[in-house]
């Protein structure tokens, strides 16, 4: 399974110039990212080639920061196929918390991510649909 | 064991007569005060008719304000040429208010300093350096004459100079230190700078840390890194200064010496007294000083006075440590907040950090409350489900402590300015 790094921030000028930079400095490469506002704060969703040397990053840095398991798979970059992969989910009553997306370098794979309340079972499903969730290994090498 | 057996044991209904017969030998000399005689007019009061300590309720209180703006003799009950020294509190709230003292006045505080300094355990002996600052301050030369009193060596050397301090402490064998809390825990690197220990490398026994608000924490810390005995201590300069009231060997609550004050605990808004236990604002009365006595002083200390009778045998009354100041009161939609409520509570919770702000501002003429806290790094779980869930806690934990409603903003940890010694934690905007 794959891991994202969230990060607490308040919602002002520099803080996420202040995680990348703490990254930038330990040599993480970003994969994607995305943030979900409240008011006057907001948690920073990191997903990046090295997550464990990014997790230690932050916390020695004393950012209040969290390693969690998140699911990524593969899909085909053209029309319908998210809905295909979120159809089947949606019919094993799997559902989706937090999500984002990217595409991929190969022009044709696109990547999404995202949380559930059961990730390894939802991981399981996943495997019998046909799906091969990526690893942390497999994210790094995208 | 006691440095005035009979006085600090004495039965609580010999104490009380005790101080019926000073009420009215001091309401007598006070009358002689420009500012009590016209006072005791006003209400119609003749001290020598006083038989009972009920009519106190019948004498207004004086204040901060009072002794101000009738300083600098207006409150002088004895001849000028009478008064051998004055004193002034720190003035760090407005002009200084000057203290005249009587020779009997030094003598009875050195007394009550030496009582409070003998029942903590220092005898004839003892070397007792004093960190405290001398001058018009109380804290330096009221231990000074308590110490001198007692008939212990007193190293005078004020404060500061961190490395002579220890230096001193080391070739005259210093037993009994008197130090700021703050100071005493600065001093440890200087120690560490020098190579040494003060458990191993000093003779210190006792430490008297008052002076300066501080928790059980912060005694705990100092008793283990300098392996003494940590006393608190209470006084003002408006009653003399230290020896006010002082912790005995048990360290639970402080004695009011009732011989010398007399104690009343009023609710500050309202004024009448607190039911015996509750936190209130401690209002004093001097009971032998000549030079200038003062009647029902509004101190502005909180603190709650322990109803039992403590197990060492003194028969005086006990206070709790000073909870804050009344001063710090911050009326929100009409409620009386203190921040150590807020305080209290956010300590309690532990996803809060170490550090919170409190802002008060107006919106359509409606008072905010805005209580902006510091999360603690280590419990956040990755989401903003777990960080609502903290916020709305957080709100309804300070809403049932202090009624009002409050805004909380959650905020990432070192996020707030560090203030060097007191952290300001209440901005005020509503202006």
């Amino acid at each position: 399974m794959a891991h994202q790094i969230s990060v607490f921030a308040e919602n002002r000028p520099g803080r996420l110039r202040k995680v990348t930079g703490l990254l930038a400095e330990a040599g993480v490469n970003l994969r994607a990212l995305t943030i979900t506002g409240v008011e006057k704060y907001g948690v920073i969703k990191l997903l990046v080639d090295k997550p464990d040397l990014a997790y230690e990053a932050l916390i020695a840095a004393g950012v209040p920061a969290k390693k969690q398991e998140v699911i990524a798979i593969l899909i085909e970059d053209e029309p319908g196929s998210l809905y295909k992969a979120l159809s089947a989910l949606a019919e094993r009553g799997v559902n989706i918390e937090n999500a984002y997306g990217f595409l991929t370098h190969e022009s044709d794979k696109a990547v999404f991510v995202f949380e559930v309340e059961d990730p390894k079972q939802t991981v399981e499903l996943l495997r019998e649909m046909g799906f091969k969730p990526l690893s942390d290994a497999e994210i790094a090498a995208l | 064991m006691f440095w005035d057996e009979e006085m600090e044991t004495l039965p609580r209904d010999e104490l009380k007569r005790l101080q019926v017969e000073r009420l009215r030998q001091t309401l007598v000399r006070a009358s002689r005060s420009p500012f009590y005689s016209r006072l005791f007019k006003r209400i119609k009061l003749d001290p020598e008719k006083v038989s009972s300590l009920d009519v106190l309720k019948d004498i207004p209180f004086t204040t901060k304000e009072d002794l101000r703006s009738n300083a600098p003799y207006g409150f002088l009950a004895v001849p000028k040429e009478e008064i051998i020294r004055v004193h002034s509190s720190s003035g760090t709230t407005g002009a200084a208010t000057p203290i005249l003292y009587t020779r009997s006045d030094i003598d009875r505080w050195a007394d009550l300093v030496a009582r409070c300094m003998y029942m903590t355990g220092v005898r004839k002996g003892d070397v007792f350096q004093n960190t405290m600052g001398y001058g018009l301050f109380t804290g330096g030369l009221g231990f000074h004459y308590g110490a001198e009193k007692l008939g212990v060596m007193v190293i005078p050397s004020g404060p500061g100079n961190s490395k002579r301090q220890i230096y001193l402490m080391r070739t005259f064998g210093t037993t009994v230190i008197h130090i700021l809390p703050s100071y005493a825990l600065r001093l440890l690197s200087t120690f560490e700078e020098l190579g040494l220990d003060p458990k191993e490398d000093t003779q210190l026994r006792i430490a008297f840390i008052g002076a300066e608000p501080h928790t059980e924490e912060m005694r705990r810390r100092i008793e283990e890194a300098y392996g003494v005995d940590a006393y608190n201590s209470y006084g003002l300069s408006e009653m003399n200064g230290p020896g006010v009231a002082f912790e005995c060997p048990h360290k639970n609550g402080m004695h009011v010496w009732e011989d010398s004050f007399i104690l009343e605990v009023v609710d500050p808004e309202t004024l009448e007294p607190v039911p015996e236990g509750e936190v209130g604002e401690l209002v004093f009365t001097t009971l032998t000083r000549e030079g200038m006595p003062i009647i029902r002083y509004r101190s502005r200390d909180l603190a709650a006075v322990y109803p039992d009778p403590c197990p060492c045998g003194r028969t005086h009354r006990r206070i709790s440590r000073i909870m804050g100041r009344t001063d710090d009161m911050l009326i929100v939609k009409g409620v009386n907040i203190f921040p150590m409520q807020i305080e209290k509570v956010l300590m309690s919770i532990p996803e809060v950090g170490t550090d919170y702000q409190i802002v008060l501002e107006r919106e359509n003429y409606m008072d905010k409350l805005i209580v902006r806290v510091e999360i603690n790094a280590k419990f956040f779980e990755g989401d903003v489900k777990g960080l609502e869930r903290l916020r709305r806690r957080i709100i309804e934990e300070l809403r049932s402590e202090i009624v009002v409603t409050p805004e909380v903003e959650l905020l990432e940890p070192g996020s707030l300015p560090k203030a060097e010694g007191k952290a300001v934690r209440v901005i005020d905007r509503r202006g």
